[in-house]
């Protein structure tokens, strides 16, 4: 800011366009963010994938409300009881009403699930992208972590760890499973920044004198947002089956509590001879998983301005900003498909 | 040699009888928004030792129609129509019939060398399975005509040449070595697409020569593809001028670039920056004349001729009905007769032709636009204004390492090697070199801010080695750079209103001057403030360049960087950008410093220039000064090898061709850099000789502003600049 030039030779104080003595335009400008929720907004698909997460959040907390079971009560009339008006989605082996019992763990692994896909990959972004763009000694520290982290038993960590947090809560729980489930996807972030950040749209922004952590938040991590969103929706479902793998032998949700993990864990066995001890639950977990990818999908269309998926479906239905010009848009994109056709053969 | 094939019809090839004809052609793509009908009705004949241009900007289907004649598009596309070698149809042959052909009585030459040829094998390897494919030699005779081959296209030492891998080729001698493979069986048509367009200006004149001495070796018709007219003016005898994939006017050189018929043509020509542009001391540069709009998309075409929307003359007829290709009226029609079919007359497709250059002045088609008159600072006689950016012997080197895990340097790369200059207030200072002259480092080396090796960069008075962080952000806001590629620096995933708001958040402005700041920089740059919510993907290639240049100057800075700025761009789109350079620089007084490869552009845009050679400025002055006299011989090579839109001009002209390619900066030869290639010292007594291998010439001052890094200076006109 101290760099001033003699103002004598000042020209005009900055330039005069028409619209300054117009006044300003009546439309004001939208932000990304804005954009990026209209545009998602305008995707069926994943309007119904935030319809069907937001479902089950609702019965997974309000769902215990309808039925008169509790997870914990056992019907003693009932073992291993088919659907019916009584039990909606029939008992168990001991006589759990299974609705009751799944409602309860889709509770937890909705949050253990959705937090350590999210948890994961910002670690995973942060630490790859930071890694990469600053290189050096940055990238070898942050890399030998990595490594480290990666060469390390996980499962044993936790299994370890897990009798220190007994007692607490067990959403200590999310973050160790969040911390042992980045590495891969770090590295990945870290080789796509590489390519990134020689682009000229960062060195653009880096000329203009943006702080390196917002490039990398502004710039470097939403050019690979499908990358990103694809990695938690994977570690979603991953997070799900692991922690069952973990309570299965004894760590992470404990009895009497219970996650979708380990009501799908403890019915497997009877799944073939009473179907619906397995179907239920394993189809709730499957409708977390098509949820997330459908609004994944639909977050990816959004933030990218190539996709097809987010685009007004008419353009006739939007308003035209002047009836005489015709639209800039409609010309400049079909001759890039024309050219790059003339290019490609 | 290769008249093997009893199959051929016409065996002895008349003359005058047309080689390949291609008629009617038309090809048409399935796409998402429909199909692209990217090429509508080619029609051209070309005969044996005679150079076809096609020109045309990107997208208008003449590389298309080209691969529409070997046979090499994808199965997808529908051709319709007739070419005709040698009287053998050859739509609709199977692929094994036209592999027989392709090579053989067609030769191409593409224009990326280093996809062109395949990396795994050698050169000679290559030029000798395209022998043996269409000739039964044995090994030995093949390797010897691969030899004879390389020497023809002018490929030093041949014989150790032969066996070198295409990575071990310069760009230029690739090219050679794809125009041996070209005309390695004799073909009887050249077909030659955008051949030059990827090298350098040097370069592009000796392949230029070797595709002369090719024809000339094989008497074969040349199709060339190019969008650079220049390169049509002097090599080509008869042109066809491209849009909307159909041809729009054709004829003989001359008649089309003096006597232009289409709106079209008229406003090519008169787009491009010239290299001859006279501009006497003190009057009004020349404005170029862009043709507004863009061209149109090739999916559901509107009923009319497609270049109505942007043509200045357009009347109710230009929209409802196309115009077709026919004769000119006022060319000279008895003669016009008899040479109808061999393609001798000049045609043009426009519904006014007739009016043009008889009615209608042709220079009158396109308004004029007005360049704001020079700024208080412009008027200043330059030792008055304050200097922004000065460089004084900027040296940046860098270390060639080796070894995995113990780095030891085992040789530099001189990439800058002492460079100076100055930029005073409201000026432009065109800074010019082929690829791998230093041009980019030295930009990078400004915009970087480092604390250099040696030599020191003085921005606005302040030296930028001992500067705290909150200077230099402060220095970022007055000097800003623009971009070559106008899509890679544009975050396309964010709308452009935000693209124009980053600098300005960065630099801390509030909410309310930011909204009112973002639609002020759209309207300045020629755009709409509706557009602000647009991604950058959904607007053309001209006005993404727009929108980088409103974001560079969205701090109002005193400086900014350009680097090459329009050299992504169609020459009709280029011509506006550089008008809005000319006319905010004047408006904003900004200075400029513009890197370029294209003489031309910095021609028209520059009021000084530098000229770099191996990481060394060779020559510098006003810009006036250094195109009418350049004086060190690089300067009057690199001048002479730009091709002038002018056919008479060019015939006339002689180049003064460079031998060899540019040295590795990382081996620089001791005494002048310049001498291994130097034309000048080819001609110099032993002693003279002497002098410029030890001696590294300094700079020698040749007037108040001009400077040669020469010994031996001594101004030479090669421009041929005489007053239109």
């Amino acid at each position: 800011m101290s760099v001033q030039l003699p103002p004598a030779t000042e020209p005009a104080p900055g330039p005069v366009p028409p619209t300054e003595a117009e006044g300003r335009p009546a439309k004001t400008r939208t932000s990304r963010m804005r954009l990026t929720v209209r545009r998602f907004a305008r995707n069926r698909l994943a309007l119904f994938g935030l319809f069907l997460l937001v479902l089950l959040f609702l019965g997974a907390y309000g769902g215990p409300f309808l039925t008169k079971w509790d997870y914990q009560q056992h019907d003693y009339l009932n073992f291993l009881a088919s659907p019916s008006g009584d039990h909606w989605w029939g008992t168990t082996q001991g006589g759990v009403d299974l609705f009751a019992l799944t409602m309860r763990g889709l509770q937890k692994s909705l949050i253990i699930g959705l937090l350590v896909g999210v948890i994961s990959t910002f670690l995973a972004a942060t630490v790859g992208a930071f890694a990469a763009y600053f290189g050096g000694w940055t990238d070898r520290v942050l890399m030998w972590i990595v490594d480290l982290l990666l060469v390390m038993p996980s499962f044993l960590i936790i299994a370890v760890l897990s009798p220190m947090f007994r007692g607490s809560t067990w959403l200590i729980f999310v973050v160790l499973l969040g911390a042992f489930s980045w590495m891969i996807t770090g590295r990945v972030v870290r080789s796509m920044t590489f390519t990134l950040k020689d682009r000229e749209f960062v060195k653009a922004a880096k000329y203009m004198g943006v702080s390196a952590p917002v490039i990398i938040f502004r710039h470097i991590l939403p050019s690979m947002a499908s990358m990103l969103i694809i990695d938690t929706v994977i570690q979603v479902g991953a997070a799900v089956i692991g922690e069952s793998s973990l309570s299965y032998f004894g760590f992470g949700v404990q009895a009497p509590d219970v996650s979708l993990g380990t009501v799908i864990a403890d019915n497997t066995t009877n799944a073939t001879t009473y179907p619906w001890l397995f179907f239920f639950p394993a189809g709730c977990l499957v409708l977390i998983g098509v949820s997330i990818s459908f609004i994944g999908d639909g977050l990816r269309d959004a933030l990218d301005p190539n996709a097809s998926g987010a685009k007004v479906r008419s353009p006739r239905k939007k308003k035209q900003p002047k009836s005489g010009r015709p639209t800039a848009a409609v010309p400049a994109q079909t001759t890039a498909t024309a050219g790059s056709q003339g290019a490609a053969s | 040699m290769t008249e093997t094939s009893p199959a051929q019809p016409t065996e002895a090839l008349d003359a005058t009888q047309p080689v390949l004809e291609v008629s009617d052609l038309t090809v048409s793509f399935p796409s998402e928004a429909g199909r692209v009908q990217a090429v509508r009705g080619v029609s051209y004949a070309v005969r044996p030792g005679e150079v076809l241009g096609i020109v045309g900007e990107s997208g208008s289907g003449k590389s298309v129609s080209s691969m529409a004649v070997l046979g090499l598009l994808p199965e997808t596309a529908e051709v319709t129509g007739s070419v005709k070698l040698a009287g053998r149809e050859l739509l609709g042959l199977g692929d094994a019939d036209l592999s027989k052909i392709r090579g053989k009585d067609i030769g191409m030459v593409f224009q990326d060398p280093l996809s062109a040829l395949t990396p795994v094998y050698s050169v000679g390897d290559q030029i000798i399975e395209a022998l043996q494919v269409h000739q039964s030699l044995d090994k030995a005779a093949a390797r010897k005509r691969a030899v004879e081959l390389l020497d023809v296209v002018g490929i030093p030492d041949s014989k150790r040449r032969v066996d070198a891998f295409p990575h071990e080729f310069s760009g230029g001698m690739r090219q050679r070595a794809m125009i041996a493979m070209a005309i390695a069986n004799d073909p009887k048509v050249i077909i030659a697409d955008e051949p030059t367009t990827a090298l350098d200006v040097t370069i592009q004149a000796q392949v230029l020569e070797v595709l002369k001495t090719a024809q000339e070796v094989t008497g074969a018709a040349i199709v060339m593809i190019t969008h650079d007219l220049g390169v049509i003016a002097g090599f080509a005898d008869r042109v066809q001028v491209m849009y909307a994939g159909k041809p729009v006017e054709a004829g003989p050189v001359d008649e089309v670039y003096y006597r232009p018929r289409m709106p079209y043509t008229i406003g090519l020509l008169g787009s491009i920056p010239r290299l001859d542009e006279a501009r006497a001391e003190g009057t009004e540069r020349r404005a170029l004349t862009p043709i507004d709009g863009n061209p149109p998309a090739m999916v559901d075409l509107a009923p009319g001729c497609p270049f109505a929307p942007r043509c200045p003359i357009a009347v109710d007829q230009c929209r409802t009905v196309e115009p077709e290709l026919t004769v000119a009226e006022g060319a000279d029609l008895p003669q016009a007769l008899n040479s109808v079919r061999a393609g001798e007359t000049p045609m043009a497709a426009c519904h006014r032709a007739h009016e043009i250059g008889a009615g209608l002045d042709r220079d009158a088609v396109y308004p004029l636009p007005v360049l704001p008159e020079a700024g208080e600072i412009e008027l200043l006689p330059r030792e008055e204004r304050a200097t922004v950016l000065e460089l004084d012997g900027l040296v940046k080197h860098f270390p060639l390492t080796k070894g995995a895990i113990v780095k030891r340097t085992v040789g530099t790369v001189r990439a800058v090697d002492g460079i100076s200059f100055d930029i005073r207030e409201g000026e432009t200072l065109g800074l010019v070199g082929e690829s791998g002259c230093g041009k980019t480092t030295t930009l990078l080396e400004i915009l970087d801010l480092p604390s250099g090796q040696a030599g020191t960069v003085t921005v606005f008075g302040k030296d930028i080695r001992g500067l705290s962080r909150a200077d230099r952000k402060g220095l970022r806001r007055d000097m800003q750079i623009v971009f070559q590629d106008p899509m890679a620096a544009l975050d396309a995933r964010m709308p452009i209103g935000d693209i124009l708001a980053e600098p300005l958040k960065t630099h801390g402005w509030d909410k309310e001057r930011i909204a009112a700041r973002v639609p002020e920089l759209l309207t300045m740059v020629g755009l709409e403030p509706e557009h602000a919510d647009r991604y950058p993907q959904e607007f053309s290639g001209g006005q993404r360049q727009r929108i980088s240049i409103a974001r560079a100057l969205a701090l109002e800075p005193k400086l900014v960087i350009l680097d090459e700025p329009v050299s992504a761009l169609d020459v009709s789109i280029q011509a506006g950008v550089l008008n809005l350079l000319d006319e905010l620089k004047t408006r904003l007084g900004l200075s400029y410093l513009f890197v370029a490869h294209d003489l031309s552009v910095v021609r028209h845009i520059a009021d000084r220039i530098a000229v770099m050679y191996l990481g060394r400025i060779v020559e510098s002055g006003a810009a006036d000064d250094v195109f009418a006299a350049p004086s060190h011989p690089y300067t009057q090579a690199l001048l002479s090898a730009v091709p002038l839109p002018d056919p008479r001009k060019e015939r006339e002209r002689s180049r003064i061709l460079l031998s060899g390619d540019l040295p590795s900066p990382a081996d620089v030869p001791s005494g002048c850099r310049f001498a291994g290639r130097c034309p000048k010292y080819a001609g110099l007594g032993e002693s003279e000789q002497a002098r410029c291998r030890d001696d590294d010439p300094a700079t020698a001052v040749l007037g108040p502003d001009h400077g040669a890094a020469c010994h031996y200076a001594a101004a030479v006109d090669v421009v041929a600049s005489a007053p239109q």
